[in-house]
């Protein structure tokens, strides 16, 4: 980890058209604050690699209701129906790659790898365009890493080094995409001392820059 | 029938497919009601494709954590023994073949296993989710759902929705019955006494093989 830093630097870290990875699950592990910031700026035509579309009002819902995203790379947009609208309108490019792929494309672009040669998609308007590789007589799709410019993870425990573990189902997406950018910065909720090193979930050499969360309350 | 009725009956009847010790993802809607009608002798370790194994039921006021959720977004618990992992290890175990069963709703399904459940183009857009990974890896997927929708067969012939997956469905619980996906074909394993095979086939575009199916259990 390079620092902490405050919430307000998040603006030397962004930029037009970006592509941004941003973990959670239904918002569930997305870190909110960072988001929040994000809408602040006003940064634009943002590409946003997430699992869903969040909520109009949670997660990056918020980036898409308040007209950031023109791309949007995810595996199910069902809950947030302004992300259909602008969809269908035309107004922001959705792309629907199914979980498994991506968190695995994601994985790759993280470590190293051109790709993935998954079964799933096969069949379906998911092959199309794509390149199908035959090893040990089974069929596989051909699907490329993926990496982003930043990425935008939650946290739970944050060691001094930058260490992190998470918490419950807000892990989902965050620890893949916390190798699979050129920069990445954490949202911490409680700072400590010390980890044992046999609960780190993310090593510090992966994370860049840490805002602790302000304690409501 | 009124709908309640025979959603409980659909996921009464699934719930006896599980054995003791199998890993099962339940998919949101009527195959998340399965869980409530699982066998007191049968331990299954409920999987969620957002990143646990061991899912309990609902959370009281006193043990809510809005840090646990299913697959759905909605509030859940954990047994004891259960554990939290990240996505790309949930799909290791749902690709890798370490689900036993997947228990999922859908559009449309048809007599070669294939199955159409997450888009209906110039209408309805939600996106796969997990489902594409859930069907492809899991060892046996069980198609929950009403057998027509507003009166529509469901079960065709073949999917005129894009699909889901391409033969990977083996068996698929409605309120008039049980199908079994086998390589020749569709077959009426068991029937609901509510209804006449008549009924069923009536109901069913599919071509239907029959050959002394069973009455359904729907105590």
């Amino acid at each position: 980890m390079k620092q902490f830093m405050e919430l307000k630097q998040l603006k030397d870290h962004v930029f037009d058209g970006m592509s941004i990875m941003v973990g959670g699950f239904m918002a569930v592990g997305t870190p909110e604050a960072l988001i929040d910031e994000l809408v602040l700026l006003g940064t634009k035509d943002l590409t946003i690699i997430c699992n869903d579309a969040g909520f109009i009002d949670r997660g990056v819902g918020k980036l898409i209701a308040s007209g950031q995203v023109s791309h949007l790379i995810a595996s199910h947009i069902g809950l947030n129906p302004m992300a259909g609208q602008l969809m269908s309108t035309g107004e922001m490019q959705v792309t629907l790659v199914p979980q498994g792929t991506l968190a695995e494309r994601i994985r790759a672009g993280g470590a190293g790898l051109g790709g993935v040669l998954t079964p799933t998609g096969l069949g379906t308007i998911v092959e199309e365009g794509k390149q199908v590789l035959s090893v040990a007589g089974k069929p596989y799709l051909v699907e490329p890493a993926m990496r982003a410019d930043l990425s935008l993870i939650l946290a739970y425990e944050v060691d001094r080094f930058g260490n992190i573990t998470y918490n419950k189902t807000t892990r989902n997406f965050n620890p893949v995409m916390a190798t699979a950018s050129d920069k990445v910065i954490a949202l911490g909720r409680k700072l400590v001392d010390e980890l044992n090193p046999d609960h780190v979930l993310t090593p510090h050499i992966f994370v860049d820059y840490v805002v602790m969360e302000v304690q409501h309350g | 029938m009124d709908k309640m009725a025979m959603k409980k009956l659909i996921a009464k009847r699934v719930a006896q497919e599980f054995s003791d010790g199998d890993v099962v993802n339940l998919g949101i809607g009527l195959p998340t009601l399965v869980a409530d009608y699982i066998p007191h002798h049968v331990h299954v370790h409920l999987q969620s494709e957002n990143g646990l194994i061991g899912l309990g039921p609902k959370p009281s006021e006193e043990t809510y954590d809005p840090d646990i959720t299913n697959a759905g977004g909605q509030p859940v618990t954990l047994k004891t023994g259960g554990m939290y992992f990240d996505s790309a290890l949930s799909f290791a175990i749902i690709r890798g073949g370490h689900v036993d069963v997947t228990v999922l709703g859908s559009l449309q399904v048809d007599e070669t296993g294939s199955l159409a459940n997450w888009i209906i183009p110039g209408k309805m857009v939600p996106g796969m989710g997990g489902a594409m990974d859930l069907v492809t890896g899991s060892r046996k997927v069980i198609i929950a759902m009403t057998h027509t929708n507003k009166g529509r067969p469901k079960i065709l012939k073949r999917c005129t929705l894009p699909l889901t997956a391409k033969n990977q469905v083996n068996m698929i619980v409605t309120e008039m019955g049980v199908l079994e996906v086998r390589t020749d074909g569709l077959h009426l394993m068991e029937y609901n006494p509510m209804f006449s095979i008549d009924d069923i086939v009536a109901a069913t575009e599919a071509t239907l093989i029959i050959n002394n199916p069973k009455k359904m259990e729907v105590s």
